[in-house]
């Protein structure tokens, strides 16, 4: 477990350098001026040439990477044009909005995915079965942008029941963690139909049936415990693609978080805080992928022994 | 006796698993058709649409704002009601059809050009070459797409060619690795040691002896990514990073309507359903082609 530990580690900051890389790229090496960007069209170029200087423009761009480098491991994300203030404590104050909304979504698509997954699963092919298929079709290829502009329209304008955006209470929590749950729900629900429909043939379902154990218990916690492993693995992904998926969302219910910031910050040609939002979500996202690397080699031992 | 009946039996169920495959083949073609037919009527509006009816984006009909759909204007009749400025949602509806299906075609050509190169080059010549493009693939696909996307649009500013790039930049690891895969499967076949042996070069087995065997997974892929580059552009459009305010895109129309959603319910929720239909009939036409074509593809 200890090899395989380090092994996931050494990777997880490998592609942190590569998400940082990139993100060196997209802002330095694209042909428009960083400073002019910043300043706008109606800046002076003395002006903008000042910003170069000051923003370390003017050096090499080898020196220029290291540096940058240097300044994130240090977690300097430099200041907020706008706001005269620490980038990154900019984005740390939003972080636990978006985690709360991400989080209550992963729950409502878990709950309700593996539910609807293995309802479908037991009634193979039957009405029930066609209903959740169709429903997570849906789910799936509906804009979530869409989805929370209906939600707003028929709950909150239509039946009056919830608040259509912003934050306080627990109500203003539904509307966005629905509409952010409803991408993995679909995937969850089609891969818990899946795993229980290949597991439910197996020697030992048949042997607990032989048992005359009562099918309740065959299914919860005999089947499904093999059916779910590789619906850890979709979850880390998809963790990530909550965090991604929250920008959306958050712009639509005016959800304070970093997704909302991220795109303010676009408005404002503020770069620093864009960078660091942007650094903080991949960290997110690779730090998920890491926990369910680990979670995996607890829950299934072979993956352990294999190199990646 | 027993095997007499044995063997009836055998050749009833083969009979049976006959019909079963055919009545599967044909029923699996008409799923094809219906979805290629649904996306064809999307491309006639696309390309004849905006013809029938003159848009002008800079024009505004303050007499006629907010109308509901059905109700006559000073242009005419406006079947989908009017926006904030007095606009007719048909008509931009239809432009926004071709903003869509430019970018989803568009993306994918890009993005196809450039993974099938990485991929056909990263299988075939194997060792540090391919060890080199996978792990940028895999750092790429570990940072979230739309957030990449979102990136370089917001640097790159908003234009229908940006988006395009935008998208095929963050696209083009599935057709590298669906390509990669059929190469390394391919590569070792005897026809392809035969063409070699006759003298073949390295470009002519890439191209003309290992890729045919690789076009009906990209087509697959294609098909699967068309629905998700258009949703990735409506997407950037709603945040205001895709194509210019002047260009009417289904995203941008459903952001605008995002603020009359008490007066005017119809400005966001009707391009939002006309996405919503191609976006789910290229889902499906997807699926349907993988299953015909490529069932190994099952976990995309």
């Amino acid at each position: 477990m200890g090899a395989y530990l380090t092994r996931r580690l050494v990777f997880s900051v490998f592609i942190l350098w590569g998400a940082v890389s990139i993100i060196f790229v997209v802002l330095r090496l694209i042909p428009s001026d960083p400073a002019r960007l910043i300043l706008g069209s109606d800046a002076t170029e003395a002006e903008v040439e000042v910003l170069r200087e000051q923003m370390g423009l003017n050096e090499s761009l080898p020196s220029q990477y290291l540096s940058y480098l240097g300044d994130l491991t240090r977690l300097d994300f430099g200041d907020s044009y706008r706001q005269q203030r620490d980038a990154f404590e900019l984005v740390l104050e939003k972080l636990p909005a978006t985690l709360e909304l991400a989080i209550v979504a992963l729950v409502i698509a878990l709950v309700v995915g593996i539910l609807l997954g293995v309802l479908a699963a037991l009634r193979v092919n039957r009405i029930a079965d066609r209903i959740v298929s169709v429903a997570s079709l849906l789910a799936q290829s509906l804009p979530s942008f869409w989805i929370g502009i209906v939600f707003i329209l028929v709950f909150a304008r239509g039946l009056h029941v919830l608040p259509s955006g912003g934050t306080g209470t627990p109500a203003h929590m539904v509307l966005p963690a629905i509409t952010l749950a409803m991408p993995m729900l679909a995937i969850l629900i089609r891969m818990t139909r899946s795993g229980l429909l290949e597991v439910i043939h197996e020697g030992y379902i048949q042997t607990a049936r032989a048992k005359g154990l009562s099918e309740r218990v065959v299914i919860f916690p005999h089947a499904i415990r093999n059916a779910l492993i590789p619906i850890v693995t979709i979850v880390g992904l998809q963790f990530g693609g909550l965090l991604a998926g929250s920008v959306i969302v958050e712009m639509v219910f005016s959800w304070p978080g970093i997704g909302r910031l991220l795109i303010e910050s676009i408005g404002q040609r503020d770069y620093n805080v864009v960078q660091a939002s942007i650094l903080v979500i991949s960290a997110g996202f690779v730090f998920a992928n890491l926990l369910v690397d680990v979670l995996y080699g607890y829950l299934d031992p072979r993956v352990r022994l294999v190199t990646r | 006796m027993t095997t007499e009946t044995a063997g009836v039996d055998r050749e009833v169920t083969a009979a049976f698993d006959t019909v079963k495959r055919r009545s599967a083949n044909a029923a699996g073609r008409r799923r094809i058709v219906t979805c290629l037919v649904i996306v064809a009527c999307y491309v006639l509006v696309a390309l004849f649409g905006p013809m029938l009816r003159k848009y002008d984006p800079v024009q505004t009909f303050t007499q006629d704002r907010l109308m509901p759909p059905g109700s006559t204007t000073s242009q005419g009749l406006a079947l989908l009601g009017t926006d904030q400025v007095g606009q007719d949602i048909l008509s931009q509806m239809m432009l926004g059809a071709r903003v869509s299906i430019t970018v989803g075609a568009g993306t994918l050509l890009l993005a196809g050009l450039i993974g099938v190169t990485v991929g056909l080059v990263a299988g075939y010549r194997g060792g540090w070459v391919d060890a080199a493009l996978m792990r940028l693939a895999d750092i790429q696909l570990s940072f979230p797409s739309i957030l990449l996307a979102i990136l370089i649009a917001a640097v790159v500013g908003p234009s229908v060619v940006n988006v395009i790039v935008v998208l095929a930049i963050t696209n083009w690891v599935t057709f590298a690795r669906v390509t990669r895969g059929q190469v390394l499967t391919v590569k070792n076949r005897e026809y392809v040691d035969a063409a070699r042996t006759l003298g073949a070069g390295h470009l002519h087995l890439a191209l003309r002896t290992i890729f045919p065997s690789c076009v009906a997974p990209i087509l697959v892929v294609a098909t699967v990514e068309l629905g998700h580059v258009i949703l990735a552009e409506a997407s950037l459009s709603f945040l205001g990073l895709g194509v210019p305010t002047d260009v009417p895109s289904w995203g941008s129309t459903i952001a605008n309507g995002r603020d009359y959603l008490g007066d005017a319910w119809w400005i966001s929720t009707l391009p939002g359903i006309a996405l919503a239909a191609l976006v789910l009939t290229c889902g499906l036409l997807g699926d349907a082609m993988r299953d015909r074509y490529d069932p190994k593809l099952r976990s995309l």
